[in-house]
């Protein structure tokens, strides 16, 4: 185990609190810089889903995680950055102005987002969000003067100050992931000063947070509008991954997808966005895969257990009629989210903690390690 | 004009009154105790002074200065902090953090800076830090630094919560019963405490206590309350002996 002898106030400020971290780190970092070289052009694509997933992770945890304000509305966000930089292109801004622009610009949508929202907590404000996503969904589809509407708008490859960036080339790879890492770090700058802590009082306790000082409303609309502005930033390079925007892409569901990111990663620590955004890439892959392969399994399966032919070959039909029934996938979510809920509300990181910490003590391990007791009575009256 | 005045102070909840008619003044550098039996009110003019309430009616003014319509958050900047009756900790923050928090009302970098992290808001989390550090060697949290709040007993939150009041460098602090739940021993330090906090930080008390031999420990002077109604005011004995206050706690 390691001990950490504190002589410092800044060995509590600083990001990487001791020479693990930097050794962890520069690993990941080396690995992750290697990767174009060494794989292929599909994972390199399934990469980039999982920084832009989780850079929308980190935004949301910020919102969701930190200042405990429900969202189902960021798909919305996601395509006004989108929309943002695809029309800008098309009327010839470069890059480099667009890019900013999504991002203030939903970051400005966000604010307005966040005033109304003031009022509202838990349940009402999750219903409030999935509104605001309907509302921007059709806006989307009838301005079609700007969004071209169900027909959607292509977007051409990004162009870099000159130097074309395709989707799928090795520079999009290290863009995507240059946005993610800067993003993180202005996070974790962010929750190690007041503006964090603020956030993180505002989530725990809103009575407190005001007798403490803060101006829960003002911090509210900032959450909203900080975790917007990412969303936005993400939603620019999202709509150049994809070439071809449509409002039929950015519905409640990615909304849901996002939420699942951040419940199954974890919602306590900013890994939870990148280990959910793993698992939400690559569940899709893995699903279908399943989709493909599994009957035949389950069939080869009824036959090993001396079912004849025609039995086993029935069998075979029906498990892929099950596997390829409509909405089959949208269930598997459900079950894997109630799952974590249950299970594991500390997400895939809580997990891997768990896991860390077996090692670490090995063999004084106690489960009962990660009890918390949750119910000493808050003042809700004063809400 | 005293340090805290309230004036004709009432709080109405439809055809209830919660706080009817209440007068008095806290002195500088007093400990000055609201008593009364349960519902008799004294957490509402807690309420009402950290503005987590509306007045219905009435005045108070702190330092001479009116505050009856003022947001709550400006409350911290003017000098009151508070403590809760159910401690209201950041429960799934570590104890520094819940401390740092107690500092927000001297926060002096904005956001952008923040995202930086330039030079600025790193001095400022030291001089933060400092005084954190000052409040922790006070109340020995030495060793709860780290902690997360949610494995932590209750007697412990509630010094952590006296903690995070005094963070703000208050010149009045506002104790919702601070010995409510501690054992004998527990309730012994909190009283010391309350004396120091007065004696060598000069900060003003004003508390409401169901424990009256702590009241009596304590205290300069002590408001009785009855239904909303203030029945006496007076130095502890005085209190105790009134008759309607032993008619309140008694029955007449």
């Amino acid at each position: 185990m390691r001990f950490i002898f504190k002589t410092d106030y800044d060995q509590d400020i600083r990001i990487f609190k001791h020479s693990g971290y930097w050794w962890s780190y520069s690993v990941l970092l080396l690995l992750l810089a290697a990767a174009p070289f060494l794989l292929g052009n599909y994972l390199l694509s399934q990469m980039v889903f999982v920084f832009i997933y989780a850079t929308v992770g980190v935004s949301l945890l910020i919102l969701v995680g930190f200042t405990g304000q429900a969202s189902l509305g960021h798909a919305a966000f996601l395509a006004i950055g989108a929309y943002t930089s695809a029309y800008c292109q098309q009327h010839g801004i470069p890059f480099v102005v667009y890019f900013p622009l999504a991002g203030v610009l939903t970051g400005i949508v966000g604010v307005l987002v966040g005033f109304p929202a003031l009022r509202l907590q838990g349940i009402y404000l999750v219903i409030a969000t999935i509104s605001f996503g309907a509302i921007v969904e059709e806006i989307l589809a009838r301005w079609e003067s700007v969004t071209n509407g169900n027909e959607g708008l292509k977007v051409r490859t990004l162009d870099l100050l000159g130097l074309p960036v395709p989707r799928d080339s090795a520079g999009f790879y290290f863009l995507c992931l240059a946005l993610l890492i800067a993003v993180i770090l202005a996070t974790l700058n962010l929750l190690r000063s007041p503006t964090g802590r603020a956030f993180v009082a505002i989530r725990d306790s809103e009575t407190a947070a005001k007798s403490m000082g803060i101006d829960v409303a003002a911090y509210k609309v900032r959450s909203f509008g900080i975790s917007a502005t990412i969303t936005g930033l993400a939603g620019c390079l999202y709509a150049h991954k994809l070439s071809f925007i449509s409002p039929e892409m950015f519905t409640l569901l990615l909304s849901i997808e996002f939420i699942i990111v951040i419940i199954i990663g974890g919602v306590f620590s900013l890994h939870g966005a990148v280990l959910g955004a793993i698992f939400i890439v690559m569940i899709d892959p893995l699903l279908t895969m399943l989709k493909d392969d599994l009957p035949g399994v389950i069939g080869n399966f009824a036959s090993l257990f001396g079912a004849d032919a025609p039995t086993a070959n029935h069998v075979q039909d029906q498990a892929a009629k099950i596997a390829s029934a409509p909405g089959l996938k949208g269930a598997i979510y459900g079950l894997i989210i109630v799952g974590f809920i249950l299970f594991e509300p500390t997400g895939l990181y809580g997990r891997w903690l768990k896991i860390k910490l077996f090692f670490q003590t090995f063999p004084l391990y106690k489960a009962a390690t990660f009890k918390r007791q949750k119910t000493y009575v808050k003042s809700e009256r004063n809400r | 004009m005293s340090f805290l005045v309230a004036e004709n102070l009432s709080l109405q909840f439809g055809g209830l009154k919660a706080v009817d008619q209440v007068n008095f003044s806290v002195e500088k550098g007093e400990i000055f105790t609201i008593i009364g039996p349960n519902g008799a009110g004294k957490t509402s003019i807690f309420n009402l002074i950290s503005r987590l309430y509306d007045p219905t009616s009435g005045q108070l003014f702190f330092n001479g200065e009116e505050f009856t319509r003022a947001p709550p958050h400006k409350i911290a900047k003017m000098g009151i902090a508070r403590t809760f009756q159910n401690i209201e900790l950041f429960d799934n923050a570590t104890v520094l953090n819940n401390l740092l928090v107690g500092r927000h009302c001297h926060a002096t970098t904005n956001v952008v800076q923040e995202i930086l992290f330039l030079q600025a808001v790193r001095r400022a989390e030291f001089e933060h830090r400092h005084k954190v550090e000052q409040v922790i060697e006070l109340l020995d949290l030495e060793p709860y630094r780290d902690k997360l709040i949610s494995g932590l007993p209750y007697g412990v939150r509630k010094v952590i919560e006296l903690a995070r009041a005094l963070c703000s460098e208050p010149k009045l602090i506002l104790l919702d019963e601070p010995s409510s739940g501690l054992n004998v021993e527990e309730t012994d330090d909190m009283s010391f405490w309350i004396r120091d906090i007065r004696n060598e930080l000069g900060i003003t008390v004003l508390m409401v206590e169901h424990d009256m031999s702590l009241v009596s420990r304590v205290s300069d002077r002590v408001l009785a309350l009855n239904y909303g109604r203030e029945l006496a005011t007076g130095t502890p004995t005085q209190v105790q002996g009134h008759p309607e206050v032993v008619a309140a706690y008694l029955g007449a």
